[in-house]
């Protein structure tokens, strides 16, 4: 595991960057903390950094992807593709690649300590969460660029120009909800046993609502005809959804770090 | 159903110990059992002999109810161990932890039934086992798929007290999901089936009222089935606390170090079962010459 030796050192680089703000533990005094913008700010950096200098979860979700495509086309023995069976071959892909992802969140942290680094510094909790949430949404960002070109060149059969727009508010809209659901998940699963089994497990039934909405909004985008937008009503049962269990992780998600 | 105060050893489990704030558990149990098989009786009576026969589907009919109340209480039951979790969250008293459990492990296994037995509805009413347009059955199997991670999860965590805090979040989250599933599903499908079963609203009355008394009685059976589970459960980690508490006076070691020493060597302490054995123990051996 390669992130071994860069995580402790982009830690640290970040208790450092923070060191001369912090009091020394034996002051009564304490300095204020951080506020939650740039503890999420500075998390983030690092979480990316990790990512950039370690590529162990986008370049693989995104070959993931690309060769799901390849496999689609001979397990379904089809050139190309359209509508609804456009559509969901499209979001199968995209929510696996994307569990790939949700299953490497948290390892580095559980492994190498960054749970109890984190926690030793006076920072509100929920910064980790949303972190790990924006984190995970520029993975999926990534891996979009990746795969929804890659779709549209291997399989999809109508041009993907006039689908674009449609296709990009649907996208980011699953993508929240993706990456709330993904990050709550991945922290319930990393500390367990058999965490890539249980965070799978978990993620697939709390994502279906997402493949429902995603997926019905997206099948008409695909149609040959292009008859017509995605359906209002769908765009809003992913917003109820991403703000629902937006707030819920959010509220939720400092139980799990409590120790 | 609480009221058998004048026994106050309701139960035999029991009886040999005041189990502090863990004794009441058995308490009232023969009362709720004894209503709870008077009610399903009657509800019987009426479902057979009463309720009149639905003119389309005839004698089938009938399985809506079992299998309506069955799905009802069952998915109450998630929302409630839900609800449990987040009390057990706010208070951090493991027993809230263990309703929680015993909750959605009943639910489970109403779950289990509801399905078995909407699937014998759907042969019977529309010729195929599973049926992908009814919503109610889709999100239903969607939910029991969910809740079936539940006991994978609580069981691979070692430590009981994070144990129960990922068991309780688990809970909370997915109670919130129950609901929104059935939205999400609900919008998908088109309404290829009039729902005139769905709501007791456009029932005959008879129909109704056999409907609404084997909910009671459904209800009931969920109430006492996890009052039970409970009390075997609380039985059993008092006698694990008492054989410890023995083994530990037969054998010269300090009872506490024993105990704690015991739980840290055991690898299956992750079952919750084991949450009050923890706190009992420690109880136990804490207090001198008893």
């Amino acid at each position: 595991m390669s992130a071994g030796t860069d995580v402790p050192v982009s830690a640290g680089t970040e208790a450092r960057s923070r060191g001369e703000r912090r009091a020394p533990p034996s002051s009564s005094v304490r300095p204020d903390p951080p506020g939650l913008a740039a503890t999420v700010a500075a998390l983030l950096r690092k979480e990316l950094l990790v990512e950039l200098r370690t590529l162990e979860s986008v370049p693989g979700m995104s070959l993931f992807a690309v060769t799901t495509f390849v496999v689609f086309h001979f397990a379904l023995n089809r050139n190309s593709v359209e509508g609804d069976l456009a559509s969901g071959i499209l979001w199968v892909t995209l929510l696996f690649a994307a569990i790939l992802g949700v299953n490497r969140l948290f390892v580095a942290d559980a492994e190498e300590g960054g749970f109890d680094g984190f926690l030793l510094a006076p920072v509100d909790r929920s910064a980790m969460f949303v972190s790990k949430a924006l984190a995970l949404l520029a993975y999926l960002v990534v891996l979009e660029l990746v795969a929804v070109p890659a779709f549209s060149l291997l399989l999809l059969g109508p041009s993907l120009g006039q689908a674009l727009p449609g296709l990009l508010a649907v996208l980011a809209l699953g993508d929240i909800g993706v990456a709330v659901i993904g990050t709550l998940v991945a922290a319930l699963a990393v500390r367990t046993r058999a965490r890539d089994l249980l965070g799978a497990l978990l993620a697939l039934p709390l994502l279906v609502p997402v493949v429902i909405g995603g997926a019905r909004a997206t099948a008409p985008l695909f149609s040959l005809t292009h008859a017509t937008g995605p359906a209002v009503r769908w765009l809003l049962t992913l917003g109820l959804y991403d703000l629902v269990f937006g707030l819920i992780a959010f509220a939720l998600f400092d139980f799990l770090l409590e120790d | 159903m609480q009221s058998s105060s004048r026994h106050p050893a309701g139960s035999p489990h029991t009886k040999p110990r005041r189990g502090g704030d863990f004794g009441s558990y058995g308490r009232g149990l023969p009362a709720l059992s004894i209503a709870t098989v008077v009610v399903i009786t009657v509800t019987l009576a009426l479902v057979f002999f009463y309720a009149p026969l639905e003119a389309e589907q005839g004698f089938l009919q009938k399985i809506f109810y079992v299998h309506v109340p069955l799905a009802i209480i069952a998915l109450c039951g998630f929302v409630l161990g839900g609800v449990f979790g987040a009390v057990h969250l706010r208070t951090r008293d493991s027993r809230w932890d263990m309703r929680s459990y015993v909750a959605i492990h009943m639910s489970l296994i109403f779950a289990v039934a509801a399905l078995i037995t909407g699937s014998i509805w759907a042969k019977g009413s529309w010729g195929h086992w599973w049926v992908w347009s009814e919503p109610t059955l889709v999100s239903f199997l969607i939910v029991f798929l969910l809740y079936a991670t539940y006991q994978p999860l609580r069981f691979a965590i070692e430590d009981p007290e994070r144990q129960a805090r990922y068991a309780s979040v688990f809970a909370i989250t997915a109670g919130a999901f129950v609901p929104m599933n059935f939205i999400a599903v609900r919008l998908s499908t088109a309404y290829l089936h009039p729902r005139v079963l769905g709501s007791t609203s456009n029932l005959p009355p008879r129909m109704a009222f056999t409907f609404l008394m084997s909910l009671f009685g459904m209800a009931l059976l969920f109430a006492t089935l996890c009052k039970y589970e409970l009390t075997a459960k609380h039985a059993r980690a008092q006698l694990r606390a008492l054989r410890r508490q023995a083994d530990a006076r037969a054998g010269a070691h300090s009872s506490a170090g024993w105990a704690g020493g015991a739980q840290r060597r055991r690898p299956r302490s992750a079952a919750p079962t084991q949450l009050p054995a923890t706190r009992m123990s420690a109880r136990a051996a804490g207090r001198p010459g008893s």
